[in-house]
């Protein structure tokens, strides 16, 4: 399993399936350590987040969802499905190890500052049958390892959240929203580099196109007029990337304007006027990322090639 | 006596050289004065022009905003070019840390740039055997570092099929050598004295390292892969305290019968602390790093990058920013790609119509992207890409 690979001491404990805390408290309530207990949460705009905290700290959600700053009643409980799709596992089995899938990339993950005064914790691997008991020190490892950084939050605390106190966990926030019914479109670029380094995402949450707007006080945007001229020798390169872009502009803008205002006029010359500002910066950043992309599939099978024929043996006769 | 008064009015001017840049009196680098003491040219907006044109796509940043300034025989290169006849690139790295910061990407980021826009061949001269003299290193750990470099540089995105990229260690030896020692005949111990700034007390291995650098200028340095290409002219893009070396070089080239290598120089990268600080490698918080998380960025630039706004928010509207000194406007020049945003940023703030907090925002989105990328690269690249871009190899489609 991952965790020998990495040198993680964890104790492994089989069992029926369990679903809550305190049925998997019968099994291994007794072996000291802190069990765990965990939350899929899902906020409005469709980000999903995993709340890992000793069984006896309090969380409280509406506290939890304005130092994300979404506001009060910004988060609740992810659906069902979400579980299945995203960190892919059964019900009753949220756990941190569940990172580990790609599915799972634009998953936040909180974890409770109490884990580190234990001398172990307990948390499912992927399956309800089984607890593992792991130091905070070991899963830091683990999610370092899947280029997690570990996130510790002191989730009892309550504080003030206003105009000059910035909500203090809004760093948590993904940058990415993750649509359950469709798959993420982004899969096919992406899948070459880690799905968390991809630029593009960024630039569409709702809060940067704010900021984008704001910094282009002038509608005309010369540059996207010069660019298909300058685009000419990679012709394929260009209309792919257009269309990307486009795509993704469509997605965010809809989802955006759904929940800023129902008239579908309005919705519109938003729209428009969001793409029209959008469009280009995203596709010269989508074109440096996919031309960087490009030098770097062109250089591993050059050095594949090149490895296999400094070291191939001559013809046997 | 005489010396010693030439010397203290020397020590009032800045100094500019390979191994140490200061300005005067705690103050900025006149880049004029620069140019004029060096001889070199300044690269005007009719050049640039000149390039996208050539090139058919939009200049880079780095032309846009002048952070390549100077040239010495571009406009030749160009002719050139525009008649089909093809240059090389050369430029390098002297590997004395494994850490590299924003200022090191620079010349990669721009060479990246010319290898594309141009469609030429590269060499990379990774001159671990002058950090191994200069500094108290060791062959293995210069050569160590030389590796752990390389990566970074072919993170930015250099293709293989027409780079090559080479240790001094590895491969000083055969037509490399002999044009070593081509051009060492031709710079006397006097000369390299004046240029360097030698004493009596340096050793041997610094006063006989010019021609090392000098060498990569030269076609027939590299028979692998430009035989029989003698007439092949060679840009190196590098920083303008390089300067030194290639004035020497272009001397001794029309004496060996070469062509001069053309030049085209860049400004130097501010540190965190303002222009006059030095970025050092012993100073973390000097600068950012290729290895910086997101929060360690913004943490860098809200606490130490040098801020030309002023104290109080009611001052600030009042008076405006200085954007002489402010850094994170400097780094932005450098980084924000687009030119109006850029325009935007500098009038407002220059008004005091916005804070500086908003620009170091602007600037922790910019560098982040910026790092981020340039790490996913890095992952990428794996010990048998190194030995691919190493190997002495011929390129045949470099050209293409």
């Amino acid at each position: 399993m991952v965790l020998q690979e990495l040198g993680i001491k964890f104790e492994q404990y089989d069992h029926p399936a369990v679903l809550t805390v305190e049925a998997q408290a019968k099994y291994v309530g007794d072996k000291g350590g802190g069990l765990s207990k965990n939350l899929f949460l899902k906020d409005k705009k469709s980000r999903f987040y995993i709340v890992s905290a000793l069984a006896d700290t309090k969380v409280d959600l509406k506290v939890l969802s304005q130092r994300l700053g979404l506001g009060k009643g910004g988060i609740r409980m992810a659906p069902e499905e979400a579980l299945g799709q995203l960190l892919q596992v059964p019900l009753g089995c949220v756990t941190p190890f569940a990172l580990i899938n790609e599915s799972a990339s634009y998953v936040s993950l909180l974890l409770d500052k109490e884990f580190k005064t234990q001398p172990h914790c307990f948390f499912h691997p992927l399956s309800n049958e089984t607890s593992i008991s792991v130091q905070a020190s070991d899963l830091d490892k683990f999610l370092k390892s899947i280029g997690r950084e570990p996130s510790y939050v002191d989730l009892e605390a309550n504080p003030p959240v206003g105009k000059d106190q910035p909500p203090d966990l809004a760093i948590l926030v993904p940058s990415g929203t993750i649509d359950i019914p469709d798959a993420p479109e982004n899969s096919t670029p992406s899948q070459a580099v880690s799905e968390k380094s991809f630029p593009v995402q960024k630039k569409c949450t709702p809060a940067s196109v704010d900021s984008v707007k704001s910094a282009k006080p002038s509608s005309a945007d010369p540059n996207a007029k010069d660019k298909p001229n300058n685009a000419a020798p990679q012709p394929n390169a260009f209309a792919e990337s257009r269309l990307f872009v486009d795509e993704i502009l469509k997605k965010t803008t809809e989802l955006l304007l759904s929940e800023l205002t129902e008239d579908v006029a309005k919705q519109e010359a938003l729209a428009n006027s969001v793409r029209k500002h959008l469009a280009p910066d995203l596709q010269n950043l989508t074109r440096t990322f996919c031309s960087l992309l490009q030098v770097m599939f062109k250089n591993t099978a050059y050095t594949q090639g090149f490895y296999a024929g400094s070291n191939c043996q001559p013809k046997r006769l | 006596m005489e010396k010693r008064e030439d010397k203290q009015e020397e020590e009032q001017e800045q100094v500019v050289n390979p191994w140490e840049v200061t300005a005067k009196d705690g103050g900025k680098i006149d880049y004029d004065k620069l140019i004029d003491k060096f001889g070199c040219q300044r690269l005007e907006e009719p050049l640039v022009d000149r390039v996208q044109r050539l090139t058919g796509r939009p200049a880079h940043v780095f032309l846009r905003r002048g952070v390549f300034f100077a040239h010495r025989d571009f406009d030749e290169i160009l002719n050139g070019y525009e008649k089909g006849k093809k240059f090389y690139l050369y430029t390098g790295r002297g590997p004395s840390s494994e850490a590299l910061h924003l200022g090191h990407l620079v010349p990669f980021m721009f060479t990246k740039y010319l290898q594309d826009a141009f469609k030429v061949p590269l060499v990379i001269q990774l001159t671990d055997d002058e950090k191994c003299m200069w500094k108290n290193l060791s062959v293995e750990e210069c050569q160590r570092l030389a590796r752990e470099n390389a990566k970074d540089i072919i993170a930015c995105g250099f293709d293989i099929t027409k780079t090559f990229i080479f240790s001094d260690f590895d491969y000083v030896g055969g037509s490399f050598y002999k044009n070593m020692v081509r051009i060492a005949k031709c710079v006397t111990y006097n000369k390299v004295v004046g240029i360097f700034g030698f004493s009596g007390e340096d050793h041997i291995g610094k006063v006989s390292f010019p021609p090392i650098q000098a060498a990569p200028s030269f076609p027939s340095s590299f028979p692998h892969l430009f035989s029989g290409k003698d007439d092949l002219r060679c840009l190196i893009p590098c920083a303008i305290d390089q300067d030194p070396y290639f004035r020497m070089t272009r001397d001794v080239a029309p004496r060996l019968g070469y062509h001069k290598p053309s030049l085209i120089e860049s400004s130097f990268f501010p540190a965190l602390q303002g222009e006059t600080g030095k970025m050092s490698a012993s100073d973390p918080n000097s600068a950012i790093y290729v290895t910086d998380s997101a929060k360690v960025i913004k943490n860098k630039i809200n606490k130490y990058a040098f801020s030309g706004g002023q104290d109080s928010i009611e001052k600030h509207r009042e008076l405006g920013a200085n954007l002489e000194v402010d850094i994170p406007v400097k780094y932005l020049s450098f980084f924000l790609e687009d030119d109006a945003e850029l325009e935007h940023i500098k009038t407002e703030y220059g008004a005091g119509r916005m804070l500086t907090g908003e620009v170091k925002k602007r600037l922790a989105d910019v560098l982040t992207e910026l790092v981020d990328r340039h790490r996913a690269a890095r992952a990428a690249v794996t010990e048998e890409m190194v030995d691919a871009f190493m190997a002495v190899r011929p390129l045949p489609n470099m050209f293409d």
